[in-house]
């Protein structure tokens, strides 16, 4: 689980950014606390790994047409992705500690319009993926095939049917620049029988699974070719919480 | 005469040709006409399926790349099945385009109640900073569509519909036009309604208005008119939901007594099929049922 060489044309080779061991303390900024729950991490490792080697995305490009775009559709928790933008320079790390106040930037849900290199406000779910394509139809159509667009959506928002008209439709599209980033941490109420990538595969994505605190793994999932079909990764990580098992609201 | 939505596909097929800034996305319906369309411009004319939801998405990521898209399906299917979509991927994200919605309140009665959307400016109105067209003409339709198309990154929303004014008048811009003058009150009729308004107001002594584009809201006009009437007796006959605009004319008049009548389409399901005239005839808005209630209000 070490990061390995640097990507010269991504954004981790910038003067002044930060390393994957920074960002425990940069989270901690934002919660008075560097333990932090699965949930809160669920995405921190692929976040990480995409921004630090494969996103062809800086501050410095960050209005830049052929940028990449990275769509953070699952918009809950987003101190992981805080953190991973401001190791990367997006904007100062002193934001961090205002997360949540009134004047921050810096909602418990990303907002675009105040949140520089945030491509989409989100929280609602269901929502990144079919903006996701509509943004890749939008490059395709101006001769922009270089940029790639990821968007990150949670194992249990794929239980969205917005998703699954994206998810559909973008595989017979050809949408190659397309990919997405499932993480699974189990937390679905129905779960997904035959696993998620099957779902993808079965649309004619290119798809695969790989362990979501793997930096190495990851890495290799999110560069593996996939030519005329857009591509999914499944990050498994750590389940979110035994809710199924706890049933709260009717032990109370 | 060609319908509206005929001339929103022959007129925006040819933007399509002039503007490469321009995308159109349909859900299958309406496909035919953009057929030649998409041969000439693959990547810019979108057909996503019977999906609403990807639809209003996939408008809403054209726009984050750059692009003007126009989004077309049957108002119900446009405005209120994916409607947190319009809300999310369009405003929140600080992006616009067009809708252009066809079907409007009840265009094909015989299909009833699940092709019906009388509530759709309405539901449009809970957001901010749209721009809403109501044509009652393929002509004015084509002048409005062509301005909605270049309006920069505005979120507008063109409502077409096969109701419509024997003569086309002058439209564009976002004033509503003074049709006639009269010194008992103000009626404001909306886009198709005009006819039917003015066949219900021959020979009282009342201002008629014209509004195409209602949102938005021409306060300014309406505060004229009322003056030059010398009456703030307003009635609003709007094609959709009665007193959709009932609040805009009363911030209009806030400073002044006024009073304000808002007709259009009543809120119970009637659940009878029929002809386009019989649904008009049952929500009161045929000339005879207008002149009973505006005679009635105005006292003219």
């Amino acid at each position: 689980m070490t990061t390995t060489a640097t990507d010269p044309t991504a954004a981790g080779s910038l003067p002044g950014s930060r390393g994957f061991d920074e960002l425990p303390r940069l989270m901690g900024l934002m919660t008075g606390d560097e333990k932090h729950g699965p949930a809160a991490t669920s995405t921190l490792d692929a976040l990480w790994v995409l921004y630090d080697r494969v996103l062809r995305v800086s501050p410095a490009t960050a209005a830049d047409p052929d940028r990449d775009r990275f769509l953070l559709s699952k918009g809950h928790g987003p101190m992981a992705y805080y953190a991973v933008l401001a190791a990367k320079g997006f904007f100062p790390t002193d934001w961090l500690p205002g997360f949540g106040t009134y004047d921050s930037p810096l909602g418990h849900h990303p907002d675009r319009t105040l949140v520089p290199g945030v491509e989409i406000g989100s929280g609602s779910l269901g929502h990144g993926l079919p903006l996701a394509v509509g943004t890749a139809l939008g490059l395709r159509a101006q001769g922009r095939t270089g940029p790639a667009v990821w968007v990150l959506i949670g194992d249990a928002e794929l239980d969205e049917g917005s998703n699954h008209e994206a998810l559909a439709f973008a595989g017979p599209a050809g949408l190659d620049r397309l990919h997405t980033l499932v993480i699974d941490n189990s937390s679905a109420t129905h779960g997904w029988r035959g696993g998620i990538a099957s779902r993808f595969e079965a649309a004619g994505w290119s798809a695969t699974t790989v362990d979501g605190r793997d930096h190495r793994a990851l890495y290799e999932a999110f560069r593996a070719p996939h030519p005329g079909r857009p591509h999914a990764v499944v990050a498994r990580v750590e389940p979110k919480a035994p809710a199924r098992q706890t049933a709260p609201a009717r032990a109370a | 005469m060609d319908t509206m939505r005929e001339r929103f596909a022959a007129v925006t097929s040819r933007l399509l040709d002039e503007d490469p800034r321009l995308a159109v996305v349909l859900a299958d319906i309406g496909a035919d006409g953009f057929a030649d369309a998409a041969r000439r411009h693959p990547e810019r004319v979108v057909n996503v399926g019977i999906r609403e939801q990807l639809l209003v998405g996939v408008g809403g990521g054209l726009a984050l790349a750059g692009l003007r898209p126009v989004l077309h399906t049957f108002a119900s299917f446009l405005v209120e099945r994916p409607f947190e979509q319009l809300k999310l991927d369009f405003g929140h994200q600080g992006t616009g385009g067009v809708l252009v919605s066809a079907g409007a309140s009840y265009d094909w009665p015989s299909g009833g109640f699940t092709h019906m959307a009388p509530g759709d400016v309405a539901l449009l109105d809970t957001l901010d900073d749209w721009t809403v067209h109501v044509p009652g003409h393929p002509d004015e339709a084509e002048t409005l569509l062509r301005e909605a198309a270049a309006a920069g990154d505005d979120k507008v929303y063109v409502r077409l519909s096969v109701q419509v004014n024997e003569m086309p008048r002058p439209v564009g811009g976002a004033g509503f036009d003074t049709v006639r003058e009269g010194r008992r009150g103000v009626v404001v009729a909306v886009g198709p309604m005009l006819d039917s308004v003015l066949a219900a107001t021959e020979g009282l002594d009342v201002t008629v208005l014209y509004a195409t584009t209602v949102r938005p809201f021409d306060g300014r006009a309406l505060r004229a008119a009322a003056g030059a009437a010398g009456s703030s007796d307003v009635v609003l006959v709007e094609p959709y939901l009665a007193g959709t605009s009932t609040r805009h004319a009363n911030d209009a008049l806030a400073d002044r007594p006024h009073r304000v009548l808002g007709l259009g389409v009543g809120r119970q399901e009637l659940r009878h099929y029929g002809q386009l005239a019989e649904h008009l005839a049952a929500h009161g808005l045929d000339p005879q049922g207008l002149r009973a209630r505006i005679t009635g209000f105005l006292g003219a």
